[in-house]
């Protein structure tokens, strides 16, 4: 049998005091975007909360959960090698932008120069070169929204997660940002799960839309 | 090995009541005392006396390498109590407390309870300058000493005196009233059971009786009332006409000499002839400040230190206490400059040397001499002391 | 005990297969905080029967309780007791009510609320100092206006300190209560979303006052009861304090189970426990008769709030609670001036507003015996505050990570501590440990500053700590951080400045703590405050204005080293800096 690529929902369901919240049997693709829609209250936080691994010992997960074959579904969130964008960004305030990167640098095939190599290319990359001794609350959202993704791209995710990841900034930069992450998720060759309430958001990636909490 | 056991054994019979060394073999004890250290438990409200104290700390490290540390009380009988706390936790070895400043009833209850080591103060190398004939050394409020407390300071009840306010002595405590009934809320005195409170009842007492030779021995409750009639008559007149009515007292000596400073009294007791220069070399008291003597003379008592049974460092406590004695430290006490305290030594015993020392002090323009102090009169018997404290509580103490 | 522990949910199972000490730091921090209480309550109980050895007593009676009423001074000292208690409280209280119901919002309000943690820093006992200089006959207040107003030339012949009733004891707790409820309020109010709820009720046409009494205070009061609990058994329990500003005669119960404690009568002792016990149960009835008065206060509120009364008439709430904000200030401020001015007075007679001269003799002849306490009350403060500290981190980081909370009823636990009087177990606690043959000195007393400085570094950091956002710590675990490396280098950083509050907050508890130096310390643990309030029988203004000025000091620089570590630190990070 050949490795499966890819996050796998393998009959996926959440339940909490035996009541089924959240269901889902998907295998994303490593490259695809799968966008998950919901009104408030549906079950996506719980979901997000499942793929990462942070989910309360009050909900009961049965099925299983795979990243590239590999069974995800009891590991901590720091085994599991998936990166996570939130509406906000959510940069250590205590360290600066150049910091912030190397926070998620594997180390192990990095290091000293290389690492700050990386990290300048990588701020190139997204428009900001220079900024990596900057206080992170001086930046404009824009440019903090860009280096919250880098830092999650540095640490070579297998997986992404998007939890409306772009609902905190203006139209335009709304649609540079999607295009962005779109662009270099699909270069990275990863899947990615995006959890939005905004139909917009969904269809921009041109992928498969699911539907939760509708019945 | 066997040595190890012989040593073990001897330590075994050696624990319990002679842990110590036997303080007629001096250089023993001295051996011994050399590196312990020794807590004092003193009364800490007085800079004077802290200093004084620190004083005698810095010495005998010096000449015996004793460490001596004051633990500075509010109330000795704080000391007592722990001591008490100790014997019942059956902690009888390793105490928290090496020494204790200590008189009268506090004395008196750890003698009774058998709480303190000894006897050891008649066997100090200074017990032979100490005027044993001539001062009360060898009873504590009538109570034998035994040697189970070392004197160190001889205090005399005086009354301190603004002159600026108050002319001339007050011949006695019917003077006293009168005074205190035309100038009401000028005269107070610490609230007992307070050490000097207390006395100050005393006093009166003493002054107030025709015979006072029931006083000297226990009291016996068909007299008690008899004899402390003329008191209670006194205090009855007096309280109302006393600082703040008798509404409030001051809880210690140390405070009336603030509210003399501040003007709000004229007179005030005190149990240390030497204490109003002292307090006006340090600016606590204006110069205008004088002392006397009632005319049929005043309480006196000695100050002791005391060695609890379960003292960890008894040998250390032993030096100190001798040193406490030697010339050099009692000629330190008697300076107003330091502390004001009047000497337990003989003056004949001492060399011409150590003699001209004592001489050489200059007692304050507010201490009497020893001629002008006179010979004062013995401590009552402490029951006395418990009776009229608690009869004083019940009148006074608790209601306005 | 087994119910404290089934309030905090402990599951025992991972603790045993795991055995991670995380799970273990809950009960530890319970134990260190509720041990010694529990203990020295059993400590105090065998006395008050009449089993004390020592003292030849050992059969069990009743007579202690009997000699204890017997003593005529019992009910006036309990009735002052209660009296300064309750009166305290509802004065505390009323104050701080009027406070924010009419100033919330204010330019003034913003300097109060900069102003209270000094002031909460300031020791009772030095605060006590300060007060009675300027309130006594022959104090500042009366100086300043003789003899050319008064005609005084000599003090007036007032009982204004130690008065019977206990006014000035009860003077002194409001000035410093009103800084701790106000503080409690406030972060109180950071839960109810008073600002909107504000503007509806003024747009409906109540007045602002009004507005805040109906619609906030109701809510906030929830939050702050167990606060309002603290101060009520603090008032009606304290001993320095009423010590230094308290009546004599009699005193208060607690000062008067200091002082039978302290007799050389050792069958006192028995009669110290009885009242132990009676000033036990004197706290737990006087906290019930206050609920009985916020259940009635509550239905009468009901009333008036339904009544659609607008509150003409309160105009009056501005003024007042203007000038009594300034006036506790002031109280304790000037009373600190009052200390700095004794340290360096040469001789200074009534009615001199100023010493005839100033001088550094003072602060000479105190300077080298203020070395060692100085040291034994950093010592103690540090250590019980590093431990507070771990314990506390200790127990909200498991709470975060197992979800091990502390329920709403188990936030009583916390307050155990405070609300039960230190009179009623310290002496107990005392005897035990001699029992066990732990021997007085440092480390007990270390353990029983942790009781006391535990429950409000707790509460002073378990705000902060839960109010962080989790999804930082969902952010660097997905970029591989482990549980560990996210609280050490994400978490600790990002909360230095409240880490920092609560130390101070723990360490300027700690300086204060006046009887369990003194008696579980055996006399020989000498701190600033032990020496202060020794030194106060003595009544020498000038070394009281040293030892208490030095004992304030030690209290406010952990908060100025909170204030400003922070900037230092993070000067390059805008986000993190203490700025308000």
């Amino acid at each position: 049998m050949k490795t499966e690529a890819g996050l796998h929902f393998d009959h996926v369901s959440i339940a909490k005091a035996g009541q089924v919240l959240v269901e889902l049997n998907e295998l994303i693709a490593p490259g695809e975007v799968l966008s998950v829609m919901g009104p408030s209250g549906s079950g996506k936080s719980t979901l997000l909360s499942s793929v990462i691994g942070t989910l309360d010992k009050a909900f009961c997960l049965t099925g299983q959960i795979r990243l590239d074959g590999r069974d995800i579904t009891g590991l901590p969130p720091e085994q599991r090698h998936i990166g996570i964008l939130f509406q906000d960004d959510l940069l250590f305030p205590h360290l600066s932008v150049g910091a912030n990167l190397a926070f998620g640098l594997r180390r192990s095939h990095q290091k000293g120069a290389d690492c700050v190599a990386t990290i300048n290319t990588a701020l190139a990359d997204v428009g900001l070169e220079g900024f990596a001794d900057r206080d992170p609350a001086t930046l404009s959202g824009g440019q903090k929204a860009r280096v919250a993704l880098m830092r999650m791209l540095l640490s070579q995710p297998s997986a992404l997660l998007l939890d409306e990841p772009f609902s905190g900034l203006d139209t335009e930069l709304r649609a540079q940002m999607r295009q962005l992450v779109y662009e270099r998720a699909k270069a990275q060759k990863v899947p990615v799960l995006l959890v939005t309430h905004d139909i917009e958001d969904a269809e921009a990636s041109g992928g498969r839309i699911v539907r939760i909490g509708q019945n | 090995m066997r040595k190890t056991l012989t040593a073990m054994t001897l330590a075994l019979f050696a624990t319990g009541a002679m842990a110590e060394t036997d303080p007629t073999d001096w250089d023993a004890v001295l051996e011994a005392a050399n590196g312990q250290t020794v807590y004092w438990n003193a009364w800490g409200g007085s800079t004077t006396t802290n200093e004084f104290i620190a004083w005698v700390g810095s010495r005998v490290q010096e000449d015996y390498g004793v460490t001596l540390e004051h633990v500075k009380l509010s109330d000795t009988a704080d000391a007592v109590s722990r001591v008490l706390a100790e014997r019942t936790a059956g902690q009888d070895e390793g105490g928290a407390i090496d020494m204790i400043w200590i008189n009268g009833e506090n004395f008196a209850a750890m003698k009774r309870n058998e709480l303190l080591f000894g006897p050891f103060a008649e066997d100090l190398p200074n017990w032979q300058f100490v005027d044993v004939d001539g001062k009360s050394v060898q009873s504590d409020f009538t109570v034998p000493t035994e040697g189970y407390e070392s004197p160190w300071a001889m205090a005399q009840v005086v009354f301190m005196y603004d002159t600026a306010d108050l002319a001339n002595p007050l011949p006695n405590m019917n003077a006293l009233l009168d005074w205190s009934s035309a100038n009401p809320g000028r005269f107070t005195y610490p609230q007992p059971p307070d050490f000097l409170g207390s006395t100050f009842l005393k006093q009166a007492l003493y002054d107030l009786v025709d015979d006072p030779t029931p006083l000297l021995s226990s009291v016996d409750d068909a007299n008690y009332t008899e004899v402390t009639a003329p008191l209670w008559g006194f205090m009855d007149a007096l309280t109302p006409t006393l600082w703040r009515e008798g509404r409030a007292y001051p809880q210690t000596g140390a405070t009336q000499i603030q509210l003399i400073a501040d003007g709000e009294l004229d007179l005030a007791i005190s149990f240390s002839p030497g204490a109003a220069s002292a307090a006006i070399a340090n600016f606590e008291l204006p110069d205008t400040v004088r002392t006397f003597v009632l005319e049929n003379g005043t309480i006196g008592n000695a100050s002791f230190v005391a060695i609890p049974y379960n003292a960890s460092a008894s040998e250390g406590a032993m030096v100190v206490a001798n040193f406490l004695l030697s010339p050099e430290s009692q000629a330190r006490a008697l300076d107003p400059e330091n502390l004001g305290y009047g000497t337990v030594l003989a003056m004949d015993s001492l060399s011409d040397a150590e003699r001209a020392a004592f001489d050489a002090i200059d007692l304050g323009i507010a201490t009497l001499t020893p001629a002008e102090l006179g010979t004062a009169l013995a401590e009552p018997h402490p029951s006395w002391m418990e009776r009229i404290e608690q009869d004083w509580v019940n009148r006074y103490g608790v209601s306005e | 005990m087994r119910q404290a522990l089934k309030y905090l949910q402990i599951n025992t199972a991972p603790l045993l297969r795991r055995g991670r000490v995380l799970y273990v730091l809950p009960t530890l921090t319970l134990l260190a905080m509720l041990g010694p209480v529990l203990a020295g309550l059993a400590g105090t109980l065998a006395p008050a029967f009449g089993y004390l050895p020592a003292v030849g007593a050992t059969e069990f009676s009743l007579a202690p309780f009997q000699d204890l009423f017997d003593w005529r001074g019992f009910w006036p000292a309990v009735w002052l007791s209660v009296f300064v208690g309750i009166v305290s409280a509802v004065l505390s209280l009323s104050v701080v009510v009027m406070i924010v119901a009419s100033l919330q919002g204010s330019a003034f309000f913003t300097f109060v609320h900069k102003m209270l943690s000094p002031l909460l820093a300031v020791p009772h006992a030095a605060a006590a100092f300060g007060i009675a200089f300027l309130i006594a006959p022959s104090g500042w207040a009366s100086r300043l206006v003789s003899p050319w107003l008064t005609g005084w030339n000599r003090p007036p012949d007032l009982l204004i300190v130690q008065d019977p009733w206990g006014l000035s004891l009860i003077a002194g707790l409001v000035a410093k209560e009103i800084p701790f409820l106000l503080l409690m309020m406030i972060a109180a109010m950071g839960q109810v979303d008073f600002n909107r709820s504000i503007t509806v009720a003024r747009s409906l046409g109540y007045r602002r006052e009004v507005a805040w009494l109906k619609v906030i205070f109701p809510r906030v009061y929830k939050q702050i009861r167990l606060p309002v609990y603290v101060v009520l058994a603090f008032s009606l329990s304290v001993v320095d304090v009423a010590m230094i500003l308290g009546p004599n005669t009699p005193p208060t119960l607690s000062v008067q189970i200091v002082k039978w404690m302290g007799d050389p009568e050792l069958t006192l002792r028995l009669r110290a426990a009885a009242a132990a016990l009676v000033q036990f149960v004197l706290v737990l009835g006087v906290i019930g008769l206050w609920r009985i008065g916020e259940v009635m206060v509550a239905k009468a509120g009901l009333a008036w709030v339904q009544s659609g009364h607008r509150g003409r008439g309160f105009s009056i709430f501005r003024p007042f609670a203007f000038g009594f904000a300034v006036l506790s200030a002031l109280a304790i401020f000037a009373g600190i001036a009052g200390l700095i001015t004794w340290s360096f007075a040469g001789f200074w007679s009534f009615p001199e507003f100023w010493p005839d001269m100033f001088t550094l003799r003072n602060w000479m002849r105190h300077g080298t015996a203020l070395a060692d306490p100085i040291r034994e009350t950093v010592l103690l403060a540090s250590v019980a505050t590093i431990v507070a500290l771990i314990l506390t981190i200790g127990c909200l980081e498991a709470e975060h990570r197992h979800g091990l909370r502390v329920s709403t009823r188990g936030v009583w636990l916390l307050y155990l501590p405070l609300l039960i009087p230190q009179t009623a177990f310290l002496p107990g606690l005392q005897t035990l440990m001699l029992n066990f043959g732990i021997h007085s000195g440092r480390v007990p007393v270390i353990a029983a500053h942790i009781v006391f400085v535990l429950p409000y570094v707790f509460l002073s950091l378990s705000d902060p700590f839960r109010a962080w956002d989790r999804r930082y710590g969902t952010v660097a675990s997905a970029l591989g951080a482990s549980q560990d490396r996210v609280l050490w280098t994400v978490r600790m950083p990002m909360l230095l400045a409240p880490v920092l509050t609560a130390a101070a907050v723990g360490f300027s508890v700690s300086v204060g703590q006046y009887l369990p130096t003194l008696l579980i310390g055996g006399g020989r643990v000498q701190s600033l405050t032990t020496e202060a309030v020794a030194l106060a029988s003595g009544g020498d203004r000038r070394a009281i204005g040293v030892y208490g000025l030095a004992q304030t000091v030690a209290a406010l620089v952990p908060f100025a080293i909170a204030l400003l570590l922070p900037r230092l630190i993070w000067s390059n990070r805008k986000a993190l800096r203490n700025e308000d």
